[in-house]
C-alpha cells in the first residue's frame, strides 16, 4: 500500500504528481460508483453492517486522499458525509430515507467537484455550506428539510483519467483554519490513516511486481469494478496478493494491472490483421501440396487463433459495468414518483466486448427508466389490484450462442394495446383495416416504429414508447435485435440480443449478380437449394416471390435485383438463405454459396454510409474485398409479406388430424368478415387503374392480355372503385379468363382449411377460421361459372344481374 | 511568403494539385469490388496492403466525360479523410511542385457549383492554371450529397 509519508514525498518531486491526480480521479470515480449502489443496498437493509463499513471506508478514503492533495472543497464535503455515516455506524442515528438521500446528495456534489477538477485541474468555485450544514445537522440528530438541499445534476461520465489535462493545485499540508465538528488534527488523521486498512485498490503490488507479471499469459478478467476508461486485465500468475481489504469483503479481488484502452485497441487491430494474413497464407498453402511450410503454418494458424481469443478476452467486461448506475437511478425514481420499486439484477457477471458494452449503456438505462416510470403502476394502484405493493424491475443477462441476451422486465400494467392501436391509425403508420387484423404483439411492436413516439405520446401513452425507436436503432446498429412481450396487467418484457463482439464474425461467402458478398452466419438459419431439378421451388404471388418450406410460406428477397445487379432467372439453380431478424423470417435468394470464412469487420468509409444494404467490408483470404450484407436492412424488402409468429401459434394449436395445410389468400370485399380463397385457384393478382375498366350494358370488362376479360364483383351491388387502383383476382380456365373485383388484398397465409359453418348464400362455401380469424371461404366454382357465362355472353339472367355497373 | 509542396495530377486534360502532405500513396487501382446502390462517383473498394480503400472516380466527381477506351491505365492517389482511406482515381500524376503563396489566387466566382465547392484556389503557372483541390470536400459524404 502507498503510505501517506511516501505520498507526501512524491508530491514534492512534482513530475509524478500529474499521474497521482489522474489516478486519484479514476479510482475515486470507481469508488463513487460503488458507494452509489452500496448506499441503495444499505437503505434497504440498514442493519447490514458490512455494507455500511464498505461505504464508510470508501468515503473515508476519498476524504483522506483529498486532504493530501489539497482539495479543500472535496475534503470538507466528504468529511461531513463521513461524520454522518459514522453516526450510523455507531448506532447513534437511525437510518432514514431522508438521511440516505442527503448522503447521496453529497456524493453527487463530490462528483460535480471532481468533474470540474478533471476539466480545469482546479476545484471549481462554489460553496458547499448548505450541504455541509444539512449533513452536520443530521449528524447532530436535528430535523432536516431535505428539499432545502438542491440536487445537482451530475455529468454522465464525470471522470476520465486524462493525465495531461490535469494541473496540480498547490499543496498546503498545514491546516490554515479551525477544526470542523468531528474533525481531528492532521497528525491524528495521518496516524489513523497509517493504521487504517486500505481498500482493495490501494493494495496493488508495487510497480516492479506488476511489470514482471506482464510477461505472463493474459487470462479473462474476473468481474471487477472496472474503470470508465480503463480495463482491468487480470493476471493468472499473481493470484490474490491483495488479500481482499476488509475481512470477508463482498468483492472478490483478482490481481490486475491497469492497461490503457488504446493499447488494447491497438493489440486488437494487430491481431485482426494477423488473422487476415494467416488466412491468406492458408489460402496459398492449400494450392500447393507437400509444402514444407504446411506443418509450421498449421501451428502458426492455431497460435493465431489462440492469441485472437486471448486478446478478445481482454476486451471483455462484465455487463454489470453498464448496470452500476441503475440501482441509484431506480432508487431516485422510486422517491420521485412515490412508488416502491425493487430492482433485481441477474447475471451481472456475463461478459461482452467493451465496445458493445459502451454502445448499449444508454439504451439500457433508458429502458429501465421507462419500465420503472411507466411500466409499473403506483403503489396504491398495485395494492388495489391485489398485486404486491413493491413493483419489480428485473434485469437479466446470459449468453446464448455467440450472443448475449438481456431481458428487462417489469411486473406492471403492460402495454395499452387499445391506445397504441389508436395511435398507429392516427399517425398513419397503418390503416384501420391492417390494424384490425394484427395480433396484440404486432401492435405492441409499433412502439419501436420511427415517428410513433412524439411529445404528445408522452401523455397519451403514459410515455411508454418514448424514444424506443432510437433504442431500436442503436441496438440494430450493432447487429442486435430487440423485441417485446407484454401481457395486460402482468407486465412487459423487452428482450435484447446482441453479438458478443463486433470485431470478428464468421460469415458465409455468397455469389449474386457475378459478385461476392459476405453474410454474417449468426443470422442465417438454414440454406435451401432451389431450381428446376431441386426439391424446392420458388413460386410467385403477384410480384412477390415465396418459397414453400415445411408447409409455411417464406417471403423471399432476391439479392441481385435488390442490389440492381440483374434479374433472376426462375429456373436457374439458386440458394435460399433462411434469415431470421427478430421475429421476422425471410429468404434471401443468391446464385451461389461459396465458402465460410472468419472475417474481420471493417466499417465502410463515410462516403458509403448512406448505402443501407451493407454493414461493412472485409478482406478475404484471397486478398479481395467483399461487402458484408446487412440482413436487417435487407429485411425491409421482405416487409410486404410479414411472417407472423401469432399465426404460427394458431397453426400449431390445430392438430395434424385436420389434414393438409393450404395456402390461402385473404381479402376483403363488401364489408363483413374477411374472405379467403385457396391460392391454387388464382392465376394472378392484378392491380388495375379503375379507369381502364370498360363498362358496357351494365357489365364491366378489361382489356387484358389482348382479350376482353369480364370483371365480376364478389358481393352483389358492391360497386367498383372510382379513380383508384382496383385489385383483381384473375382466374383462368380453358380458353377463358375472368377478374374478380375485391376491395383489398389482406394477406397470404397457410392454414388448415376446416369449414365449420355452411353458407347461406351463393358464392360462399362456408366460414372457417384462417390464421385466427373467421373468414368466408369463396366458392370459386360459382364465380368461374359466372365468368364463363360472361365470356360466352350467354344470357344467364339471374347470374348476370350481379355484374357490377 | 511561404512555399508549399503540391502533387500535381491530370484529370480530363486539366492540371490539378493536392497538398503533398495529404497524399499518402500513388497506386494503380486494381481489384476493385463495386459497391451496389452507391453513388456513381464510387468506383468501388479495394485492398491496398491490408487496408480497405474506397476508390472515388475524379472524372465522375468533377462531372467530366468518362475516360476513353484506349486511355492508359489510370492511377489513384491515397488520401485520408476523417479517418477513412480513399483513393482518388485520376488519369496521371505529374511532378511535385514547390509553389509560392504569392502566386495563389482564390477560385474565380464563375465556377460551376460542383467545382466551386471542392476547389481551394488557383495557381497561375507559366503555361497553364493549376487548380488546387480540397480532399476533404472532395470526398466528404455531406458535400457529395450536396453536389
Amino acid at each position: 500500500m502507498i503510505a501517506p509519508v511516501a505520498l507526501c514525498h512524491r508530491l514534492k518531486t512534482g513530475c509524478q504528481v500529474d499521474d497521482l491526480i489522474a489516478e486519484f480521479l479514476t479510482e475515486t470515480a470507481e469508488s463513487l460508483e460503488v458507494v452509489d449502489s452500496e448506499l441503495v443496498r444499505f437503505e434497504a437493509n440498514p442493519n447490514e453492517r458490512k455494507t455500511l463499513d464498505n461505504i464508510f471506508r470508501l468515503v473515508h478514503t476519498i476524504k483522506g486522499t483529498c486532504g493530501f492533495l489539497g482539495l479543500g472543497r472535496l475534503e470538507a464535503v466528504a468529511h461531513a458525509g463521513e461524520t454522518l455515516l459514522g453516526r450510523f455506524r455507531d448506532g447513534k442515528l437511525e437510518v432514514t430515507p431522508t438521511a440516505v438521500t442527503l448522503v447521496l446528495h453529497s456524493i453527487d456534489r463530490i462528483k460535480v467537484i471532481l468533474a470540474g477538477l478533471e476539466s480545469t485541474g482546479l476545484e471549481p468555485d462554489g460553496s458547499d455550506e448548505d450541504l455541509i450544514e444539512q449533513l452536520e445537522a443530521m449528524a447532530d440528530g436535528r430535523e432536516v428539510a431535505i428539499d432545502a438541499v438542491k440536487a445537482v445534476t451530475v455529468p454522465d461520465r464525470p471522470i476520465a483519467a486524462d493525465a495531461e489535462d490535469v494541473v496540480i493545485p498547490e499543496v498546503k499540508p498545514e491546516l490554515e483554519r479551525t477544526l470542523r465538528p468531528g474533525e481531528v488534527s492532521l497528525e491524528e488523521l495521518e496516524a489513523a490513516f497509517m493504521a487504517a486498512e486500505a481498500p482493495d485498490w490501494m493494495n496493488e503490488p508495487v510497480v516492479e511486481e506488476a511489470v514482471a507479471a506482464v510477461a505472463e499469459p493474459v487470462v479473462p478478467a474476473a468481474p471487477s469494478p472496472a474503470a470508465n476508461n480503463e480495463l482491468n486485465t487480470s493476471l493468472a500468475a499473481l493470484s490474490n496478493l491483495a488479500g481482499g481489504g476488509e475481512e470477508g469483503g463482498g468483492i472478490t479481488t483478482t490481481q490486475s494491472i491497469r492497461v490503457s484502452v488504446d493499447v488494447l485497441e491497438g493489440l486488437m487491430t494487430l491481431v485482426s490483421e494477423m488473422v487476415l494474413t494467416r488466412n491468406q497464407l492458408l489460402q496459398i498453402s492449400r494450392t500447393r501440396e507437400d509444402s514444407a511450410f504446411a506443418t509450421p503454418l498449421q501451428r502458426l494458424s492455431t497460435l493465431t487463433g489462440e492469441l485472437q481469443d486471448s486478446v478478445m478476452k481482454t476486451r471483455m467486461q462484465p455487463i454489470g459495468a453498464a448496470w452500476k448506475k441503475l440501482p441509484r437511478l431506480v432508487r431516485d425514481l422510486s422517491h420521485e414518483l412515490g412508488k416502491k420499486i425493487d430492482l433485481v439484477m441477474d447475471g451481472e457477471g456475463t461478459e461482452l466486448d467493451r465496445q458493445v458494452l459502451e454502445l448499449i449503456r444508454d439504451p439500457l438505462t433508458h429502458m429501465v427508466r421507462n419500465s420503472a416510470d411507466h411500466g409499473l403502476e403506483s403503489t396504491e394502484e398495485r395494492i388495489k389490484l391485489g398485486k404486491p405493493a413493491n413493483g419489480t424491475v428485473k434485469l437479466a443477462a446470459f449468453h446464448e450462442g455467440g450472443y448475449i441476451v438481456i431481458r428487462i422486465s417489469d411486473n406492471g400494467r403492460g402495454l395499452n394495446t387499445t391506445r397504441i392501436r389508436e395511435k398507429v391509425i392516427e399517425k398513419g403508420l397503418a390503416s384501420r383495416n391492417e390494424v384490425e387484423n394484427m395480433s396484440d404483439q404486432q401492435i405492441h411492436r409499433y412502439i419501436f416504429a420511427p415517428g410513433f413516439s412524439t411529445a404528445s405520446a408522452v401523455t397519451n401513452l403514459s410515455g411508454r414508447g418514448v424514444g424506443m425507436d432510437v433504442v431500436r436503432t442503436n441496438i440494430e446498429q450493432i447487429g442486435g435485435q430487440i423485441d417485446l412481450n407484454s401481457v395486460t396487467g402482468q407486465g412487459t418484457t423487452f428482450t435484447i440480443k446482441i453479438p458478443l463482439t463486433l470485431a470478428i464474425v464468421s460469415a458465409l461467402i455468397v455469389g449474386a449478380g457475378g459478385q461476392k458478398f459476405a453474410v454474417p452466419q449468426t443470422s442465417v438459419m438454414e440454406l435451401v437449394r432451389t431450381g428446376a431439378n431441386a426439391e424446392h421451388k420458388i413460386e410467385r404471388i403477384e410480384q412477390s416471390l415465396v418459397l414453400r418450406l415445411r408447409d409455411k410460406l417464406l417471403p423471399l428477397v432476391q439479392l441481385s435485383p435488390t442490389l440492381k445487379l440483374g434479374e433472376y432467372d426462375q429456373d436457374e439453380t439458386a440458394f435460399v438463405m433462411v434469415i431470421q431478424v427478430g421475429e421476422r423470417r425471410y429468404g434471401l435468394v443468391v446464385n451461389d454459396v461459396l465458402d465460410t470464412e472468419e472475417i474481420v469487420v471493417k466499417p465502410l468509409a463515410g462516403i458509403l454510409r448512406d448505402v443501407q444494404s451493407f454493414s461493412g467490408a472485409t478482406i478475404l483470404g484471397d486478398g479481395s474485398v467483399v461487402l458484408i450484407l446487412d440482413p436487417n436492412a435487407l429485411s425491409e424488402h421482405a416487409g410486404n409479406i410479414m411472417d407472423d409468429k401469432t399465426s404460427e401459434a394458431v397453426e400449431d394449436a390445430h392438430s395434424e388430424a385436420m389434414g393438409q395445410k393450404v395456402a390461402m389468400l385473404l381479402f376483403r370485399a363488401g364489408g363483413g368478415a374477411p374472405k379467403a380463397v385457396e391460392l391454387e385457384h388464382i392465376t394472378r393478382l392484378e392491380h388495375i387503374e379503375s379507369d381502364k375498366i370498360e363498362r358496357m350494358d351494365g357489365r364491366a370488362a378489361l382489356q387484358y392480355r389482348g382479350r376482353l376479360m369480364p370483371i365480376v364483383n364478389v358481393v352483389d351491388g358492391n360497386g367498383l372503385k372510382e379513380n383508384d387502383i382496383q385489385p383483381l383476382l384473375v382466374f383462368t380456365g380453358e380458353g377463358y379468363a375472368m377478374g374478380l373485383a375485391v376491395d383489398e388484398i389482406v394477406d397470404v397465409v397457410e392454414d388448415y382449411l376446416n369449414i365449420e359453418l355452411s353458407a347461406d348464400h351463393h358464392g360462399v362455401r362456408g366460414t372457417a377460421v384462417v390464421a385466427g380469424r373467421a373468414c368466408e371461404i369463396l366458392d370459386v366454382e360459382h364465380y368461374q361459372l359466372r365468368g364463363l357465362a360472361e365470356h360466352h355472353r350467354r344470357d344467364h339472367a339471374s347470374d348476370l344481374q350481379t355484374v357490377a355497373a | 511568403m511561404s512555399i508549399r509542396d503540391y502533387v500535381t495530377l491530370r484529370v480530363g486534360g486539366q492540371l490539378f494539385g493536392v497538398d503533398a502532405a495529404r497524399v499518402h500513396d500513388v497506386f494503380h487501382p486494381r481489384g476493385l469490388t463495386p459497391v451496389p446502390l452507391s453513388r456513381p462517383e464510387i468506383a468501388g473498394v479495394l485492398n491496398l496492403r491490408g487496408r480497405i480503400v474506397t476508390a472515388v472516380c475524379a472524372r465522375q466527381r468533377l462531372a467530366l466525360p468518362p475516360r476513353e477506351a484506349d486511355a492508359p491505365e489510370p492511377l489513384a492517389i491515397g488520401l485520408e479523410v476523417q479517418g477513412d482511406s480513399y483513393g482518388l482515381i485520376i488519369d496521371s500524376v505529374d511532378e511535385v511542385l514547390k509553389l509560392d503563396d504569392e502566386r495563389f489566387h482564390a477560385p474565380p466566382g464563375n465556377l460551376p457549383p460542383r467545382w466551386a465547392d471542392i476547389i481551394v484556389g488557383v495557381y497561375q503557372l507559366e503555361k497553364e492554371l493549376l487548380i488546387v483541390l480540397d480532399p476533404h470536400t472532395l470526398l466528404d459524404a455531406a458535400h457529395l450529397k450536396a453536389a
